[in-house]
């Protein structure tokens, strides 16, 4: 019972991650026609906005340690402790959490020079250049970053608070020694709030849901003289943006490298395929359902009967889906079928 | 027609809905060897539905298509045209990547190699017997002139003859043209007529979509009227200018507008 | 003219001359040590097997790098089992290959489009799971597969070949080729290359490419044209499968070991980018991209800082450092920067890939002469395919 609920938190948390990257697909997939296989490179290029938010808050001088007296030694302090004391020092513990409002604008130009500067010219090419042209992009993102922040992983520290971990055993009324980082719990949470804000974007708002009737028919959206190009770059800003979010709040459970991008795009696409092309629900619950089955098929006991079933269930899921029902679980008729 | 006329094709009892629309129904149509047989009717009447249920684009709900004494329903498109019917379509399919030639090489090693065959140490070049058919049929069309040209590069006009010649070079049992002039200038459409009259295709038996009156009178030997997913009446040209339920059909169909 | 240059004993013949003198003509660019050339004639192999799938019928599959693997593995497991000789290694890699190709294609060609490719992924990604995990007692798993001194070899047991001390080296029937060092290794390659390019130069020219080709234009007309297109995917997957296979027993045959990184689903997607980076559906494109790229791989990724500064010697001095900060990101490790801008921009500006550059120039070339209007023709199929492309972009 104890491994089940820690495995049920495991899989709802890598769910969490997988929704908001298929998310994202999804709705470049639906309303721009197009595939992105640099999406996974956005998710890492968040991480690392946390990571360099990080870097940028602990700037240091070298300042006389006066604890140590028979010899002059120097210690390094960040200039935000040096000026605002203790308040800067807690600026520091929260920067992950902080990093958000850093990582909106940054996503958000980024998404925007993107749509402006290369996808827009590839709506009309086939999707086989589609996804050449944006795997170019994502090597060319993720080599620019491992120039700058080398290729091994950066620990980044969640806030101090929080980086113990709930009794959830307790909580459960389970085992009393029961625990789960509080991070993780914290992701799960943020996780789903960006997709509640995602969706109530979309269904309540006239933006949205010109975006929703693009996604649906984009050829009557057009003919009733909606600029549906303007709108795609904001779309495209979005899907941006969420892609970085999660990656930047992810940094703490996963120390980024820049490579981690195309792992999660892989697993994404998978999930995007799963829940159908085009439909956002789909996405969502395809993600935290393979997420959920990941870490189950991680179980000993699940291994024990399937050897190495935790290494493919995921591709495993997506093949028997893809063979059996075409469309993935919510896909519509007709949405990249060419 | 003084022979007990053969029929090589029979729809009965086709139906088609989508969703709550009933696209076809109760279709009964016989398609008599050698004949030229139009089917016209209001826009959104089935016909291409119609079409799409012979060829095994689509499967009727209910109700058979026999085709030479044999059921076409449920066999795979590629199946359906060797059995010797040919479809053309509204929109040109052709190869826009090939050069002309090779599009009327296809078909032509179609017919030949049946749905598939494994020949990689063949050179296209020993394949003189096609290539001649394929060359005479595209000199019949007036494009032998275009042979080494892409497809997709020529005129749209050029386009239709290119995708008849492709069904002609299969010499097919039954050739459906799905509004073969739709779009085409007055002059294109008189050219078309002709090749459809012309020998090589004026004893094909040929069941034709059109909305071209002056098409389909001056090739039809019978028209059927299709309106709402019915046969409502089929009979010789003079026949139908004269029937009063084709006129109600289609000023009704006007008044609706 | 046009015949004789385009005829098929002219083309093999250009191609043996070019393929077997690479050694010589290319000594001034410094690429004709071993390794490399082993390198372009293998990648060359794996990348105009590739085409045959992805060029003529445009199914993008990004899992080939399984069938390099499993030819792999299959290669070394020969030398393990059975004997040093390359020739049955390779026969079996082939085979092997081709029959996951079967069944890994079977599955996948249920689907079209970016549901194929993702298909394809999702099936690399299980095989490079499984190599590195469950299958271990197969692959060795982390250090990869390898000769050991106490490998049975029954077959060169019961040829009574001795067991000396050290591994015994990869052969072609123990005195022909006596071992694969070096140039063997590369002069075995070059004529595997040769006939596996001439197999491609027959699928390209016959009636079964051409169906392939039509298939890419529009599927449906064919179908409706009387072919079942599945099997003829199919059997072009199989057979750009074990050309993969071909590839992979190679890489095995010159360097007996084998290892799951070779699965990688960026190994898939580095023969993607030799095919396009050539020319999709072109005959020698796709050989010219794995050429180039293995050279340009050998050749930046070597250079360091140090190097850099010898380059740009020649300038003053903060020129000189100015040109090795700019060009220093792009060289070394940062080899892939390079590689990825390389691949974004001829997606974006040349689709057609270098084949479409070539024909571009000849025909302004030409037009620059006044001598027509039309393209140059370097071969009838190469030229048709380029041109299609430029149509499209």
């Amino acid at each position: 019972m104890d491994a089940i609920l820690i495995q049920l938190l495991n899989g709802l948390d890598k769910g969490g991650a997988y929704a908001l990257i298929a998310l994202g697909l999804t709705l470049t997939f639906g309303t721009l026609g197009v595939v992105n296989f640099a999406h996974g490179a956005l998710f890492m290029l968040g991480a690392f906005c946390a990571v360099l938010f990080n870097k940028v808050l602990t700037i240091s001088a070298k300042v006389k340690d006066e604890s140590i007296t028979f010899f002059d030694a120097y210690k390094e302090t960040p200039y935000l402790e040096l000026w605002w004391g203790d308040t800067g020092a807690t600026i520091i513990d929260y920067s992950v959490p902080l990093s958000i409002l850093f990582v909106i604008p940054i996503m958000l130009l980024v998404g925007v020079i993107m749509e402006r500067g290369l996808i827009k010219h590839f709506y009309k090419r086939e999707h086989a250049d589609q996804i050449l042209v944006t795997f170019g992009l994502a090597i060319v993102i993720q080599e620019i970053i491992r120039h700058f922040f080398g290729a091994n992983p950066i620990p980044t520290p969640a806030p101090d608070v929080v980086a113990g971990s709930a009794a959830v055993g307790a909580f459960f009324g389970l085992n009393e020694n029961l625990v789960y980082p509080w991070w993780r719990l914290i992701y799960l949470a943020f996780s789903l709030s960006i997709i509640g804000a995602v969706f109530a974007f979309l269904k309540y708002t006239t933006f949205g849901m010109v975006v929703r009737a693009g996604m649906a028919d984009r050829e009557t959206v057009e003919l009733l003289g909606i600029n549906v190009q303007k709108r795609f770059t904001i779309v495209f800003g979005i899907a941006t943006v969420v892609a970085g979010l999660a990656g930047a709040m992810y940094a703490p459970i996963l120390p980024p490298d820049y490579h981690m991008g195309m792992d999660f795009l892989v697993l994404s696409f998978v999930v995007v395929v799963v829940g159908g092309m085009g439909s956002l629900p789909g996405a969502v619950a395809a993600g935290f359902l393979l997420g959920l089955l990941q870490s189950f098929a991680s179980m000993n006991e699940v291994k024990a009967i399937f050897p190495g079933i935790d290494q493919i269930i995921i591709y495993l899921v997506a093949v028997v889906i893809l063979l059996v029902r075409p469309r993935g679980l919510m896909g519509r008729e007709g949405v990249f079928e060419d | 027609m003084s022979t007990t006329p053969n029929n090589i094709l029979e729809i009965a009892g086709v139906n088609k809905t989508f969703g709550g629309l009933h696209a076809l129904s109760d279709v009964n149509l016989k398609i008599e060897e050698g004949e030229t047989h139009a089917i016209i009717g209001p826009n959104g009447a089935g016909k291409s539905t119609l079409l799409n249920c012979c060829i095994g684009r689509l499967i009727p709900d209910s109700g058979s298509v026999t085709f030479n004494g044999k059921n076409m329903i449920g066999m795979a498109p590629h199946d359906i045209n060797h059995a010797g019917m040919v479809r053309i379509f509204q929109t040109p399919e052709i190869f826009p990547d090939l050069t002309l030639l090779h599009n009327v090489m296809i078909p032509a090693l179609a017919k030949r190699d049946g749905t598939f065959k494994f020949n990689p140490f063949k050179s296209l070049a020993s394949e003189k017997a096609i290539l001649e058919e394929a060359h005479a049929t595209l000199a019949d069309f007036e494009l032998d002139k275009f042979h080494d040209q892409l497809a997709g590069s020529i005129s749209r006009g050029d386009k239709r003859r290119l995708e008849l010649a492709m069904g002609i070079i299969q010499h097919p049992k039954l050739l459906l043209l799905d509004e073969p002039t739709a779009g085409m200038a007055r002059h294109d459409t008189n050219r078309t007529i002709d090749l459809l009259k012309s020998e090589r295709m004026s004893h094909m038996t040929k069941v034709i979509i059109e909305h071209d009156m002056h098409v389909v009178f001056s090739l039809a030997d019978r028209i059927s009227v299709l309106v709402r997913g019915n046969i409502i009446t089929t009979g010789t040209p003079e026949e139908i200018k004269n029937d009063p339920k084709v006129k109600e059909a289609y000023l009704g169909e006007s008044e609706d507008e | 003219m046009k015949k004789i240059l385009s005829s098929t004993p002219l083309i093999m013949l250009i191609f043996s001359v070019v393929v077997l003198s690479a050694p010589i003509w290319l000594a001034p660019l410094g690429a004709n040590y071993p390794d490399l050339l082993q390198k372009f004639a293998i990648f060359g192999i794996f990348a105009v097997g590739y085409n045959i799938l992805f060029g003529l019928t445009g199914y993008l599959s990004f899992g080939h790098a399984t069938f390099l693997g499993i030819g792999s593995y299959t290669a070394v497991w020969s030398f393990k089992l059975l004997t040093m000789n390359i020739l049955p290694a390779i026969i079996l890699a082939m085979i092997v290959s081709g029959v996951f190709a079967l069944v890994i294609g079977f599955l996948s060609l249920r689907r079209s489009g970016i549901y194929f490719s993702i298909l394809t992924l999702a099936f690399a990604q299980m095989a490079y799971s499984l190599a590195y995990s469950v299958l271990t007692p197969i692959t060795n798993g982390e250090t990869g597969l390898q000769l050991t001194q106490q490998d049975p070899r029954y077959l060169d047991a019961i040829a009574g070949i001795p067991v000396k001390d050290g591994l015994p080296s990869t052969n072609l029937f123990g005195t022909l080729i006596k071992s694969m060092d070096g140039y063997f290794g590369f002069y075995v390659a070059a004529v595997v290359l040769i006939v596996a390019f001439y197999i491609s130069l027959k699928i390209f020219r016959s009636p079964f490419g051409m169906k392939l080709r039509a298939i890419k234009s529009n599927q449906t007309r064919m179908k409706y044209t009387g072919f079942n297109t599945r099997p003829y995917l199919l059997t072009a997957f199989v057979i750009s499968g074990m050309y993969a296979g071909l590839a992979g027993g190679l890489l095995a045959s010159i360097d007996p070991l084998a290892g799951a990184e070779r699965m990688q689903w960026t190994a898939s997607g580095e023969v993607v980018l030799m095919t396009i980076l050539g020319g999709v559906g072109t005959l020698i494109g796709p050989l010219l991209g794995a050429t180039i790229i293995k050279y340009f791989e050998n050749i930046f990724s070597a250079l360091n800082s140090n190097e850099l500064h010898k380059i740009f010697d020649f300038l003053p001095e903060g020129m000189e450092n100015f040109m090795v900060t700019v060009v220093g990101p792009f060289v070394g490790e940062g080899w892939h920067l390079t590689l990825g801008l390389v691949f974004m921009i001829v997606v974006i500006f040349l689709p057609g890939g270098i084949m479409q550059g070539i024909s571009h120039l000849f025909g302004f070339i030409k037009r620059i002469f006044g001598m027509g209007d039309k393209p140059a023709p370097v071969d009838d199929t190469v030229n048709n395919d380029s041109v299609s492309k430029g149509g499209a972009s």
